[in-house]
């Protein structure tokens, strides 16, 4: 009898279970992230004095992280493509870079919270902030959480184990970027 | 495992260069600034680069239809909630219900900018909050 669990190996509704779980989460993620963009929406509209508090915000800072995140979603990507070709030591290679691109956001993102949170636009310096540093934060803390899975799952792909997680991290952090593309024209382009 | 693997590496690095085109469109596109072209460079993009992602990238349209149903069923949701509650913050100038006090002296800032006699602290928006911010009451 085999010792692999059956859940991740049985396909009933048409596709590999984890890769069905992955899909659940990102809906269940859809509806955090947009109740919350929502919300910031409505209020940026209701209230266009935010719109000076969003002229503080560095678009550039902002862009410069776009452009890591889309990067990194190219690795992911590759990575992807190294696992379907049972490649794994390219994955992990690949997942690696991934994950170097999410230390540099939050690199980036840390220089640049400094420098807000130094002028005092702290998180109750008005509700604007609120929603920009809880909007980013949460943000911040799916990329950290992806980070460290995928070193996790880099571990495995290295000795071309469990080479369909590599597939399944890349999803989730796919989403992380989708996040991202619309946080950045809502907090840092409208103003 | 699926069709991804028939796209070589170059598809997936001309779809990431097709994305960084797009995001430069959509930092320099606002700096014209025309409200409508920044409406369509920053939002319209951003649509545009989520669809890419969710095809090329994630691959959505290679998982069973139910998936997608049940995503866009998630983005239905966002809609709902938005129509619910957009109203009472979007219109909150009616006389049934108590105004916090920040909304009243957000108002008063707004005024105080408009008439052109809030000097730097529009410009710069340094945190000075017009109002309580978060000590004031949710409800409107």
């Amino acid at each position: 009898m085999s010792a692999r669990p059956i859940a991740t190996t049985r396909s009933a509704a048409g596709m590999p279970t984890a890769r069905l779980a992955v899909w659940w989460i990102i809906a269940s993620e859809i509806v955090i992230f947009g109740g919350l963009l929502g919300s910031y929406i409505m209020h940026r509209l209701a209230h266009g004095v935010w719109a000076d508090y969003a002229a503080a915000t560095n678009p550039w800072i902002g862009g410069f992280n776009t452009f890591v995140l889309l990067t990194s979603s190219l690795m992911a990507v590759l990575g992807h493509q190294a696992a379907e070709r049972g490649d794994g030591p390219r994955a992990a290679k690949m997942l690696y870079l991934t994950c170097g691109g999410g230390l540099l956001f939050i690199c980036v993102k840390a220089y640049e919270w400094t420098t807000e949170i130094s002028h005092g636009m702290t998180i109750t310096a008005n509700t604007f902030w609120s929603f920009y540093y809880t909007a980013a934060g949460i943000h911040a803390l799916h990329v950290i959480a992806g980070c460290i899975i995928m070193l996790f799952v880099a571990q495995t792909a290295k000795k071309n184990l469990e080479l369909h997680r590599v597939e399944i991290i890349g999803i989730y952090w796919h989403f992380v970027d989708v996040v991202w593309i619309f946080l950045f024209p809502l907090l840092y382009i409208a103003k | 495992m699926s069709a991804h693997e028939a796209h070589g590496d170059e598809f997936y690095v001309k779809t990431w260069a097709i994305l960084l085109v797009l995001l430069l469109i959509s930092v320099l596109g606002p700096l014209l600034g025309h409200p409508v072209l920044t409406l369509i460079t920053a939002f319209g993009i951003a649509v545009v680069k989520a669809y890419l992602v969710a095809v090329r990238f994630m691959h959505i349209n290679l998982t069973p239809r139910f998936v997608t149903y049940a995503v866009a069923t998630t983005l239905v949701f966002m809609l709902l909630f938005f129509a619910g509650t957009a109203p009472d913050v979007m219109k909150n100038h009616g006389t049934n219900w108590v105004k916090p006090a920040w909304i009243q002296a957000e108002a008063a800032y707004a005024a105080e900018v408009a008439s052109g006699a809030a000097g730097h602290h529009g410009a710069g928006g340094h945190g000075e909050a017009p109002h309580g911010g978060e000590a004031a009451p949710a409800h409107h």
